[in-house]
Order: C-alpha cells, then structure tokens, then sequence
C-alpha cells in the first residue's frame, strides 16, 4: 500500500507532462501526499503499508515497499512536509510550469521511494530517478552560474552514484542472502574481507551525496543557483539518502566500517570545522547556506562514528535516534532557509550580504521566520535541531567510561565548536540582512512583507521545528523499540 | 517440428515472394509485406513448439547446428526485429519509392521486404552457428544482403556513399574472419567451437591468440565496437531508417550472438588465455563505451546520434562479455546479454519509428526537428520523452536493468577500470538523450502544424513504449525468453 506514496507525485507529474493544470495538479499531490503521510504516523506499524511483488527471480528482486522501521516513517514524514512546501515555494519562471512542477513531483516521488523501498534495487532506482529531473532544473531554470553549478553536480552526483552502485553489488554478491530484500539482506553473512572494501565503497559513495569532505564542493554552487524548491527537496530530502542508506545497510557491514573508523572521523571534523569556517567566509546569503547544509552533515557522520565505535545499534541505542532527529531537524530547516532566502532574492534582487540590511523593518514576518530558522540551525534550545544535536554529542559519549578519552571522544570535543561556527556565521548573516540601516532596494517603499501564500508553506516548517523542539518525544517513540525485522528474521531461523 | 526448418522456412519464403515480386502490380506491393509478416510470425509461433529435431546420430548437424536457449533467444529476436523491420518499411515506402523508383507508384519497394527475410535467415543461422564455417556462411548471408540493403534507395546520394563504405569495409571485416578462422584451424586442427575449448595448451595459446584477435576484430566490425566504429555513424546516416534500424538490432544482436559463442571457448577455458582474452575484450568495452557516449554528445542529427548510441550500447553489452560470469545462481553473463538486446530492441526500435514519422512530417533527422513537438503532437511528446528517457536508462524503465545488470556482471567480474569508463559513459549519455526532450518542450517551432502519424506508426510506437514501462517495473517476462 505504501507504494502510493510513490505513485501520487508520479501520476501527477505524469498528468503535467501530458497537460494537466501544473500547479493544482502538483499542490493537489503534495497535499494527498501530506495528509496520507500524517495519517500513517499513527498506523505505521500495520500489515496494510507493505508490499512484497516479486518482479523479477534472477536475482530475486521485489518491488517492495512498507516502513522498514521508524527510520523511515520519519523519512517519510520529513519528504512529504517538505515536498508539500517546495510546491508552494519559489516563483515559477513563465511558459515553464510543466518543467517545474513535473520535476519537483518527481524528485518528490524519487525521495519517497527511496525511503520506503524495502528491497535494494528499488531503494537505489529511486533515488537515482530523483536526481535527473534535479539537475535539469539547475541547469534549464537554475540563476546565476547554472551551468557550472548543474555540470559539478551532475558530475560529482553520478559518478558518487556509480561508485555507490559498485558498493552495493559488492554488497549484494558477497552477501549469501536468496533475496535483495533489506530483511534476508541485512541478516546474512558477508565475510569480513569483502565487509572492508564493500563499507568503503558506501562510505565514499553515499558520501558524495551526501557532500561529506573532500566530495563537498559541489553542494554550495548547486544550492546557490537552483530553483528554491529543488534546493528545498535536495538539501531538505535526497542528501538525507545517503545519511539513511549509511545507517540502513550498517547491519550488513558493521565489521568492515570498523576499518574506516580513524578516515571517517578525520573527513568528518573536516566537514564540521574547515567547512565550517570556509562557510564564516562567504559573502552571499545562499552559498553560506549551501556551505552550513554541507557542514552540519558532519554532526550526522559523527553520530554514525559512534556507532560504528560501538559495534550495533544495541550497544550505542543513541546514535541512531540522534542520526534520525537531527536529520529531520536539517532538512525542515534548510529548507525553510532556502525557501526564505529565495524570497529575499525575489524581493530585493540580490542575496550579496554585502548589499543587503535592514530588512527587518520593511518585512518583519520575514526576519521573524528568518530568524527562528536561523536559530534553530545553530541549535537553539525549543528548536528541533536542539534535540538532535544534544543527542549526537551524547551519543558520542555513550561508550565512555571514565577513563582515556577514545577518538570518537575527542572528536565530539572537536564537534562541540561547530555550534559556536554556526553561531559566527548565522547571526552575522541575520544581522547584515535584517538588522541596520536600510538601503534602498530593502526599505519599505521597494519590499513588502510576504504574502500569504509564501507564509503558509513557511508556517508549515515553522511549526514542525517547534514542535520537535519542544517534543522531542513525538520523532522518539517512533524509533524506540524499533523491530529491526532482520533480527526478527535471524532469530526465527535459529 | 525440427529447428532446422524455421531457417529453411524464411529463406523459402524469401525466394518465393521474390519470384512473386516480379507479377505484383507496383500498387500492391505493401501485399508482399504483409505475406513477409504473416511467414515470420508463422516462424515464430513454430518457433514455440519446435524441438532440435535430430540426435547425436546425426554428426553433421550435430557439429553445424546448436539448439539451446541462445539460440532459440536471438531465432526469436531475428523474427522479431524482422516483423519490426518490416513494418517500418512499410511506413517509409513511400520514402523508398521516391528514392528509387518512379515516385507516384511503390515499384521500387518489393524487393526490400524480401531482401529482409534473407537477412532475417541468415541471423537465425548465426544464432545456431557452432561451427567457424557455418558462422561464416551465415554471417555472410546476412552482410551482403545488408551491402543490397543499405544502399537501397539509389537516387540518395548519402545511400549509395553508405553502401560503398559499408562494402568496403565489409570485406575487409570478412577478410580478418577467415584469415582468423585460418589461423585458429591452423593452431587446433578443427573448426568446431566445441572442441577447441579441450586444445589449448601452451604450445598453440600463441597462435590462438593472433587468430581470436583476428576473429575480433572482425566482430567488432559486426557489432560497431571500437576500433572498428568509424563506419557507423556515415553508414546508419546514409541507410534508409528500416536497414538503418535493422543494422543497429538486428545485426548488431547477430553479433554478439556470434561473439558470445566464438569467445566462449576461450573465456571458459581458464588459464592464461582466458585471462588475455578478457583483457582484450576490456580494452575494446573501455573504449568503445567511452568513445561512443562522448562522440554522441556534439551530434545535431538525430539519426547520428542513434549511431553513436549504438556503438554505446555495444560497450555496455561487451561489458558482461569481458566479465564473463557462468554461476548459475545469478544471472550468467550470456542471460545478460540477452536481457540487455532484449530491452534494447524494443527501445531502440521505438526510438526508429519515432525518427520516421518526424522524417514524414518534417522531411529532417536533424534534432531541431523534433522542437515544439509538444506543441505539435503532445502524444507522441510524451511517449518518445519516455523512450528516450528508457535509451538514456533512466531507472524504473526497461533501459535501467540493461545498464544495471551490465555493470552487475562487470562488478562480479571486477573490471573496475571499464566500469568506471561506462560509468563516465553513463552520465554522458543523459546529457545527449536530454538534448532531444529540451527541443520538444523547451524549444518552439516555427512550423505549429500538427504531426500526423500513420496508424502502424501510432500502435508500434504505443505498444513499445507501453513494454519499456511495465519491463521497467516487472522486467521477469524478459527472464522466461531465454527460460529463466
């Protein structure tokens, strides 16, 4: 049944290449799509959202779908929220409404897929199906530099892509299992030789989408031209599969991530510290964006560190929770972030900090959510990415017993400064863009407020941050007790 | 019913009509398609209930004439391609008539629809040919029906440039086949496939080896694979669209049928020589997917750059060759292959049709023909948007699992260096593929007359596109072709 998740985006953008009315069609989806996604919150669990069709018997591949376990409700949860917003974000450029709409249905249905794919084949078809339509947008309808930034990026993404593809049949033939499905996947044995080099291969592939250092320099270009909703759906939902996959297919090679620990921690205090202050340095509102987004995967990467430091999710039953929340916490508020940024770019023509101050007084809803996503970026407490970070850090600390600080330790140490990063860079943008004396093209009689169908979508976000924020609990009883249906699986055959 | 007949069946058919040809009036000759169509879909019906039809006692066709689930595969996909073939002839008579004949009557089109039975025959015997002589009758049966083919319309210039480069370099390619067959009988003292697996030792691998590149070579003539490529993109731009398609499925298929059969002594024979044999054919994937995905990106002519995506898909399909998995648990590189030919002829083959109803309309191949096709003819827009989507293989069409099991097979053969170039290959393709889908919807024509398309144009060009799709998410009825 979950499959429908899927289906509604892509019959829409089906329905809008042939000619239907774009954006209702799209909205109309995205809102199905958020309706249907808040409902399952409450019946995950149930038998009716799996789907198990054998679609091909060498190999054994399935089309199958279902929420795997709370990891992907939450997923799911996040991809409809903010598929929903990027419907209603951004200013479609004239004549190009079947394009736009039909791309952000199908990165939308990409993304979903992903999540909610419980066989391997299908969980990497659709994340690849996500990523066309995405560079065609930065390279058709992207601003600025477009086609450097789409070129870098297809580049970067397709041959991460390849390189992941090469991981995962590495996976799939040293694996002994019968079928490609997660649960007969993730409980059968691989030898530890063939563990090494299959977690490197993730770990670079997914990497690289997920813009994990040095494979990061694609990201901020490509956030900075493309259209906001398809900087939205990326940063929001489609950099999140790789960080998902990661902590997905871990059971399969928890042994081989072990020999990438020291590489990992080294790449990730990259991301957090040298991106971080490469991101200090930039002078446009959109590329420092791009530069955050890339820099707080590390904290991401540093809960996946304590994982594999620990050896399962039962030893470390932190990292996982603090992977998932601030996952969700990243993608709602980036993509606010870009969402308001876009608006900002629309309203005063420029996104050059230099050029921008005082904005504030002309649009005070507008700083307000600026604002409020900002601080919940650097990890302001009642704020989602609060709850994940705090998490991350503990989950850092949860093997520590007393004595000698481990690497993952003192990385989480190193980590720890991020946040006083992110703290320089945000509220010095805040205050070169709201705060000041007005220029001319930010005063009153030039800018006015955001109208309401701008706020709705941001509202949306808003109220997800908070709510997280204040209850963390609400993401937390989804992926406590997980059933880890491999497990199931394993202890059934013995 | 004995395998041997189908062969027998087409090739009569093939004469017969020819005789025929000469007393049908020039008004009727579409007739003698349809009789074409009718003997081969006769063909392939049999093709369901027939058995080898002979045993171990008969050693002459034992030692000609192979029949296992190869063979009956690439029997069925000649038939296939040729009913195909065959029907978009019939689309572009009018085409074939003007270029050859007196333009208001269809005089000149008769012989081509015979002309394609022989081919047709002469692939399935390739498909069969188990034996270096019977490959190479067979393979030349098919090549100089193709020399006839492809320099068909006489009055086109770019036909008949077409048909001396294609003849040419033909007869050199034949020339390598039997200097290689020389070489490789010279070395094991028989031609039989079979049997010069058991007889290499290290006192002959030398001589074996010069003949297999030979034999090589002259193959990657056949299937457009680099070094070998140069007349692709000249020959399949001068052809008419029927031969032009039925070189680049049907021929190119017939190809690797051969290449799987001639290599596969070799490659299953372990040692040293398996290891050389696998290296050459890397180096000939390598560069032939690399060569053709980058040369296509430049190309403004819609018809070249089939040619291009031809000679890349050969390298994606050596992929699995060079690989050369046998375990049987998975899908072996020989299922591989098939599967990849599979799905290639009903794209490819769609992809044509969608070239000859934009040739009909516009009198171009060029890629600026097809702008504002959304415009124009929102239908068939949508329906060449998603073939081109399945040539680029993009994932959850039927082009996906070819290039997704490609590399599977590369992968387990670890030939990291030529995966990581169809890789390359890969990406590039989405780039040039795209370029047809921006002229359709992102680019308006100064001409907002409708397109019109023929009603065999219509249903072909529907039901291919319909097979991309549900091969795209249920790709198991492409497994039951070759028995899996």
């Amino acid at each position: 049944m979950s499959i429908i998740f899927v289906l509604i985006p892509l019959l829409a953008a089906f329905t809008i290449i042939a000619g239907g009315k774009a954006k209702k069609v799209a909205l109309a989806a995205a809102g199905l799509n958020l309706l249907l996604g808040l409902g399952s919150l409450f019946c995950w669990k149930s038998e009716v959202w799996t789907l198990e069709w054998s679609i091909l018997s060498k190999p054994n591949i399935h089309l199958a779908t279902g929420f795997y376990d709370g990891m992907s409700v939450v997923l799911v949860i996040l991809s409809v929220i903010v598929l929903f917003t990027a419907v209603m974000a951004g200013k479609c450029p004239e004549g190009r409404e079947r394009l736009w709409y039909s791309s952000i249905m199908l990165i939308g249905a990409g993304g979903l897929g992903a999540f909610l794919s419980t066989d391997l084949f299908f969980f990497y078809a659709f994340h690849e199906l996500a990523l066309i339509p995405t560079f065609l947008m930065i390279g058709i309808l992207g601003s600025g530099e477009r086609k450097e930034a789409a070129w870098k990026i297809t580049v970067y993404l397709a041959l991460g892509s390849i390189v992941l593809l090469a991981g995962l049949l590495y996976l799939v033939g040293a694996s002994e299992s019968e079928t490609w499905l997660f649960r007969d996947l993730l409980a059968a044995p691989i030898d530890s030789e063939s563990q090494s080099g299959i977690a490197i291969l993730l770990i670079v592939g997914f990497g690289v989408l997920i813009s994990l250092f040095p494979f990061h320099s694609w990201a901020a270009p490509a956030y900075a031209s493309a259209p906001a909703p398809v900087a939205m759906l990326h940063a929001g939902i489609l950099k999140k599969f790789g960080l998902y996959g990661l902590f997905r297919l871990y059971p399969a090679v928890s042994e081989g991530m072990q020999d990438w620990l020291g590489l990992l921690i080294i790449l990730l205090l990259c991301n957090i510290l040298w991106v971080g202050f490469v991101t200090i340095n930039q002078k446009r509102l959109d590329m420092m964006l791009g530069n955050s987004s890339v820099m707080h995967m590390g904290y991401i990467f540093l809960a996946f560190a304590a994982l594999i430091e620990a050896g399962s999710f039962e030893a470390n039953p932190l990292s996982k929770p603090a992977a998932v929340v601030l996952m969700f916490a990243h993608g709602i508020s980036i993509a606010l972030l870009f969402m308001l940024t876009d608006t900002i770019r629309r309203k005063t023509g420029t996104v050059e900090l230099a050029e921008l101050g005082g904005l504030a007084k002309a649009a005070p809803r507008l700083a307000f959510l600026f604002g409020l996503a900002g601080m919940a970026s650097i990890g302001l407490p009642g704020l989602a990415n609060f709850s994940g970070e705090v998490l991350v850090f503990l989950s850092g600390f949860n093997s520590y017993e007393g004595e000698g600080l481990g690497c993952v330790q003192v990385a989480t140490i190193l980590a720890l400064w991020g946040v006083v990063i992110s703290a320089v860079y945000m509220l010095r943008a805040y205050r070169h863009t709201f705060q000041g004396q007005a220029v001319p093209h930010t005063d009153s009689d030039h800018v006015k407020d955001f109208g309401p169908f701008c706020q709705i979508p941001a509202a949306i976000l808003a109220v997800a941050l908070l709510v997280v924020g204040f209850y963390p609990n609400s993401l937390l009883d989804l992926l406590k007790d997980d059933p880890d249906p491999a497990e199931a699986t394993e202890q059934a055959s013995r | 019913m004995s395998s041997y007949l189908l062969e027998i069946i087409v090739l009569l058919a093939g004469l017969i009509l020819l005789v025929f040809e000469a007393f049908t009036a020039p008004k009727h000759k579409g007739r003698l398609a349809a009789t074409c169509v009718f003997v081969l879909v006769l063909t392939l019906i049999l093709l369901f209930f027939s058995s080898a039809g002979f045993g171990e006692e008969n050693e002459e066709l034992t030692r000609f004439y192979a029949w296992d689930p190869m063979a009956r595969f690439f029997k069925g996909f000649a038939i296939v391609a040729t009913i195909l073939t065959l029907f978009l002839a019939l689309d572009y008579r009018k085409v074939l008539s003007r270029l050859t004949a007196n333009p208001d009557s269809e005089d000149g089109t008769g012989e081509y629809y015979c002309l394609l039975l022989f081919a047709c025959a002469g692939i399935m015997w390739m498909a069969s040919a188990k034996d270096l002589v019977s490959l190479f009758v067979s393979l030349e049966l098919t090549t100089i029906t193709f020399y006839i083919l492809v320099a068909y319309t006489r009055r086109s210039v770019g036909s008949l440039e077409a048909g001396v480069k294609y003849l040419i370099l033909g007869a050199l390619s034949t020339g390598f086949l039997v200097y290689g067959i020389a070489w490789i009988y010279g070395a094991t003292g028989t031609t039989e496939l079979d049997l010069i697996g058991n007889k290499i030792d290290d006192s002959n691998s030398g001589y074996l080896l010069f003949g297999l590149a030979l034999l090589l070579i002259s193959l990657a003539f056949k299937v457009g694979a680099v070094p070998m490529h140069l007349w692709i993109p000249d020959v399949y731009q001068g052809s008419p669209t029927p031969t032009t398609a039925f070189l680049s499925i049907g021929s190119k298929a017939a190809g690797f049928a051969v290449a799987v059969r001639v290599t596969e002594p070799f490659l299953a024979s372990g040692g040293d020589i398996a290891a050389k044999t696998t290296f050459i054919l890397a180096v000939l994937c390598g560069a032939t997917v690399l060569l053709g995905n980058l040369a296509a990106i430049p190309q403004k002519n819609f018809k070249r750059l089939l040619a291009y995506s031809s000679i890349a898909n050969a390298g994606f399909i050596l992929l699995p060759l060079a690989a050369w998995q046998t375990a049987e648990a998975d899908l072996t590189s020989k299922e591989v292959i098939m599967f990849y030919l599979a799905i290639y002829l009903s794209t490819s083959f769609a992809a044509f049709f969608v070239l000859s109803v934009i040739h009909r309309n516009t009198g171009s191949d060029e890629i600026s023909a097809f702008e504002g096709l959304a415009q124009r003819q929102p239908t068939l827009a949508l329906m060449t948007a998603v073939i081109i989507g399945a040539l680029a293989g993009l994932p959850l069409t039927a082009g996906f699992w070819g290039k997704f099991f490609a590399f599977k097979s590369a992968i387990a053969g670890g030939l990291w260096v030529p995966v990581a170039l169809a890789g390359v290959g890969a990406v590039a393709g989405f780039y040039y593929y795209f370029q047809i889908i921006r002229a359709m919807y992102w680019r308006n024509s100064l001409d907002d007359s409708p397109v019109k398309m023929s009603t065999i144009s219509f249903y072909a060009i529907t039901i291919l596109t319909g097979l991309t799709l549900v091969l795209g998410f249920w790709p198991q009825p492409v497994l039951w072709l070759f028995g899996g």
